[in-house]
């Protein structure tokens, strides 16, 4: 079956067998893109976390029937290594990296915070991050990329 | 193009241009192929020679090839500072190629904090042989004393910089036919000009964007997607497999059995997800993991099959009896798992019989060997690749991952890819084992410690490779040993006690397959050691910080203590403090010197406990470390702020949990680790000795955090903790005991 996914701002059609299958794999597969990422494919650690309307969700288990006509952020439509989005841009100055698998997750939830928080406490940073795991470490960084964003938005 | 054959002379004239962050560019396969299909070494590969580490192509463009990869720690970036320094080159001149057995050199794992002090040190003698050789080759063309030039922004000049000629009018392109000069020398490090700055990672950008290419993201033209259906329990035999139980999934190419082996391959990723989730499969019981509850006397139980001595000062057996005060305490540190966020992921590829594997192995040297004896191949026709997955700490899953897809790919004839769930992962990666310490020790009527006997029960063997669990499951040759790590270093102490005698009881096994993971052994024997050494100086009633300054005769660990004291602002023991209703917070301090010869490093934790709950919260890490020459400094306290975090989440929650089949802790939800809302914050001093050899960052710090937390618990609330992970239920049970 043909199914159509407005993905950054542009239409792809996409051949698919199944409409249940996570929207991850046809981001990821379908479309080539790599800001999303499998991590546990079980909505535990944040790592595969795309927009569908503004709003944060999972693509490892959000069906891509649900998506219909939603449009779908991925980390690629933020902004890129040249012209990086102001968030992005404070992941660069806060080093907030290590292995940086998570990092999408990070950006993205992020993303889904300031939008309806600008600017956020300390707090409200790591609540809004509870549910996306880092096993690296590098959490007190990403809190100051958060922080750094808000402060330069 | 697929068959194009290059020159070996144009394959280095064009690699520097081509290789821009990864190490497969096309071209550069395609150069790898016929110099496999040849037989013929494309480049010098050996340790000894200029050519196996750095090539300069015609543009100036420098190529290091070194064996060490970066696992997500910023090695990388810290390599391309030294190669930049050493030739005087700029850092945008320098490319990195990483772990590709047919032109890096074996270097060796990349584990152990060793990638700057060993690989990224024989890459800068290589690079100042480069430099020397450089110099020697314009002094020749001009026929003027080598000691009149200097060399500078890619060229060789004269002093007086009337004469000028660039790296790549020189040599671009050539080989250097050179052997590496263990004496050739090196800049004064008052000359480097990005040694020792904390030079912006040069992997950021693409991995915030979506630009980077990890394993997980990496393709090749015709690939399939694989996934594996492991055993249900760890040594059930495979009786039957209904093969219509998947019949109807699109695009399934193949379901492959080999003994107790089992995958499936389809076109599409998640037709292999649901084929794998969907095949019916009958395995045969087996309940060979000891009982769970009784770990600990499971571990003592199990046959001793030789005693390392570690330590043994004067007489420690007379000693320990005559002294006027005893204690003795077991301690007990749980199996954990590696937990990198993304799974194991591998791709696998032959043609015309040869073995190309990509993989995030952090041994592709080590892979190579053991693929190449899995599948009966000579080693010279298998290449082992690697490419950046997600972080790496230890040896898990990445090359069970590539044995699967090496395999697979075999049975289907095209190339395929493995992506392991995270239940392969948290389920069937090898583990770090359970460690069991009992410690002993005798203090005279002055509170100084006559004596001191320690006793680590673990896994035997050492670092070496970890057998398949393809190969084993396949019952394809695969080796039969264990291979923890070199987990008795540290078992021995830093501090002079008159009479020591440490021991490792080496055990003929361990409940599931071991290996390293960061700090593998040093994390376990210091956290039993400092938090013993602890109740000693409780015993004695003596400062922590002087007590362990006393028995310490090595200038740099005793100005690591002073400085963290003065650092973490420590005002004795005597911290504990009500916080307010049942929290109460309390500090504790822990040092090590990381196997005894090298990296420094001392912290103190801060903590608060709650009574009512059980719960502790880590509040803060003050943090100073000493790893000699730093290349970058954030680099390295972004190590430090890792180790801390990722080892505060193992010593307050980690552990493996099973039952008498399999693994049970499958999941992020049966093995939580720590959340934003409940990190430490960290603060870091770091002691730069620019004139020092670099020592490893990667993993030192995390070997105290264990035992500063067990040493600030019991500041807090006079209870000991000795059983990692330090769960509320503990705690309860410890506070209930007093």
């Amino acid at each position: 079956m043909k199914v159509t996914l407005t993905v950054n701002g542009r239409a792809a059609d996409l051949d698919v067998d199944d409409p249940d299958m996570p929207l991850l794999y046809a981001l990821r597969d379908g479309l080539a893109l790599r800001g999303p990422r499998f991590g546990c494919g079980l909505a535990q650690c944040g790592a595969c976390t795309v927009h569908v309307d503004g709003k944060a969700v999972r693509s490892c288990v959000y069906p891509l029937r649900s998506v219909g006509k939603g449009k779908v952020t991925t980390l690629e439509g933020l902004g890129t290594s040249a012209h990086p989005h102001p968030l992005q841009q404070a992941f660069i100055d806060e080093q907030a990296v290590q292995c940086g698998y998570c990092i999408n997750g990070m950006i993205m939830q992020a993303k889904a915070l300031l939008d309806s928080t600008p600017h956020p406490t300390e707090g409200e940073i790591k609540d809004a991050l509870a549910r996306n795991l880092c096993r690296c470490g590098t959490h007190l960084r990403i809190v100051r990329a958060v922080k750094r964003a808000a402060r330069v938005a | 193009m697929a068959n194009a054959r290059l020159s070996r002379r144009d394959f280095l004239k064009t690699s520097g241009s081509l290789v821009v962050a990864f190490s497969f560019g096309p071209l550069l396969e395609t150069a790898g192929r016929a110099a496999m299909a040849d037989g013929a070494a494309l480049k010098a590969v050996s340790l000894d020679q200029v050519d196996s580490f750095l090539s300069i192509g015609v543009d100036g463009t420098v190529t290091c090839y070194s064996g060490k990869v970066d696992l997500g720690t910023g090695v990388r970036t810290a390599l391309t500072q030294i190669v930049a320094d050493e030739l005087t080159v700029a850092l945008d001149k320098v490319r990195l190629i990483e772990g590709d057995t047919l032109l890096t050199p074996d270097q060796g794992p990349t584990y152990g904090s060793l990638a700057i002090q060993v690989g990224g040190m024989q890459i800068r003698q290589a690079a100042a042989t480069a430099r020397a050789a450089l110099m020697s080759e314009a002094a020749k063309r001009w026929q003027v004393a080598p000691g009149e030039l200097t060399t500078a922004d890619g060229a060789v000049r004269t002093k007086s910089g009337a004469r000028r000629i660039s790296f790549g009018e020189l040599v671009g392109g050539k080989e250097f036919s050179l052997s590496l000069d263990t004496g050739a020398p090196l800049l004064d490090p008052a000359q480097y000009r990005f040694v020792g700055r904390s030079i912006s990672r040069l992997d950021i950008p693409g991995k915030v964007s979506g630009e980077f290419t990890y394993m997980q993201d990496f393709r090749v033209p015709g690939m399939l997607h694989a996934r594996v259906v492991r055993p249900l329990a760890i040594g059930a035999q495979l009786a039957s497999v209904d093969e219509s139980s998947v019949s109807g999934i699109p695009g399934l190419v193949k379901v492959v059995r080999d003994g107790n082996f089992l995958a499936v391959v389809a076109r599409t990723e998640w037709g292999a997800i649901r084929a794998a989730q969907q095949l019916k499969a009958s395995w045969s019981d087996w309940s060979g993991l000891p009982d769970e509850s009784r770990l600990w006397e499971h571990v003592r139980a199990t046959r001793i099959v030789k005693n390392d001595i570690t330590s043994n000062v004067g007489r420690t057996e007379q000693a320990l009896p005559r002294a006027a005060k005893r204690l003795s305490a077991t301690y007990d540190f749980a199996i954990h798992t590696h937990g990198s966020i993304g799974p194991s992921c591998a791709v696998a590829e032959f043609r015309d019989g040869k073995l190309t594997s990509w993989s995030a192995s952090q041994a592709t040297h080590n892979l190579r060997k053991q693929l190449a004896s899995m599948l009966s191949l000579p080693e010279d026709q298998v290449r082992a690749i690697y490419v950046e997955g997600a972080g790496c700490y230890g040896r898990n899953g990445h090359e069970d991952a590539a044995a699967d897809a090496a395999l697979l790919a075999r049975a289907v004839g095209q190339p395929v890819r493995v992506q392991w769930m995270r239940a392969d992962e948290h389920g069937w990666d090898p583990k770090g084992p359970p460690t069991l310490i009992d410690l002993e020790a005798g203090l005279d009527t002055a509170g100084r410690v006559v004596a001191w006997h320690s006793q680590f029960y673990v896994p035997a063997g050492a670092a070496g490779t970890v057998p398949l669990v393809t190969a084993q499951l396949a019952s394809l040759p695969h080796e039969t040993g264990m291979s923890p790590g070199n987990i008795i270093n540290d078992t021995a102490l830093p501090y002079a006690f008159p009479n020591v005698l440490t021991v490792a009881h080496r055990l003929a096994d361990t409940p599931l397959r071991p290996s390293w993971i960061r700090t593998p052994g040093r994390m376990q024997n210091t956290f039993a050691n400092e938090a013993f050494l602890d109740e000693l100086a409780i015993a004695a009633k003596t400062d922590p910080f002087e007590f362990r300054v006393r028995y310490l005769d090595d200038p740099r660990g005793i100005e690591l203590l002073k400085r963290l004291q003065a650092f973490a602002k420590w005002q004795g023991r005597t911290s504990s403090k009500h916080s307010g209703g049942d929290t109460v917070t309390g500090r504790g301090v822990a040092y090590v010197k990381y196997e005894l010869y090298r990296t420094y490093v001392g912290a103190v934790a801060t903590v608060e406990v709650n009574r009512t709950t059980g719960a502790i919260r880590v509040k803060h890490f003050a943090v100073v470390q000493d790893c000699g020459q730093i290349i970058n400094p954030d680099g390295v306290k972004n190590q430090i702020e890792g180790n801390v975090l990722q080892t505060v989440s193992r010593t307050l929650k980690e552990q493996v949990t099973f039952d008498r089949s399999r693994v049970t802790s499958v999941d992020w939800a049966s093995y939580p680790i720590l959340t934003f809302p409940e990190i430490p914050d960290v603060d870091i001093a770091l002691i730069d000795r620019p004139t020092e050899k670099p020592w490893g960052a990667g993993e030192p710090s995390a070997a105290v955090v264990p035992a500063a937390i067990s040493n600030a618990v019991c500041d807090a609330v006079g209870v000991r903790l000795r059983s990692v992970p330090f769960l509320p239920q503990k705690v309860l049970a410890a506070l209930k005991s007093v």
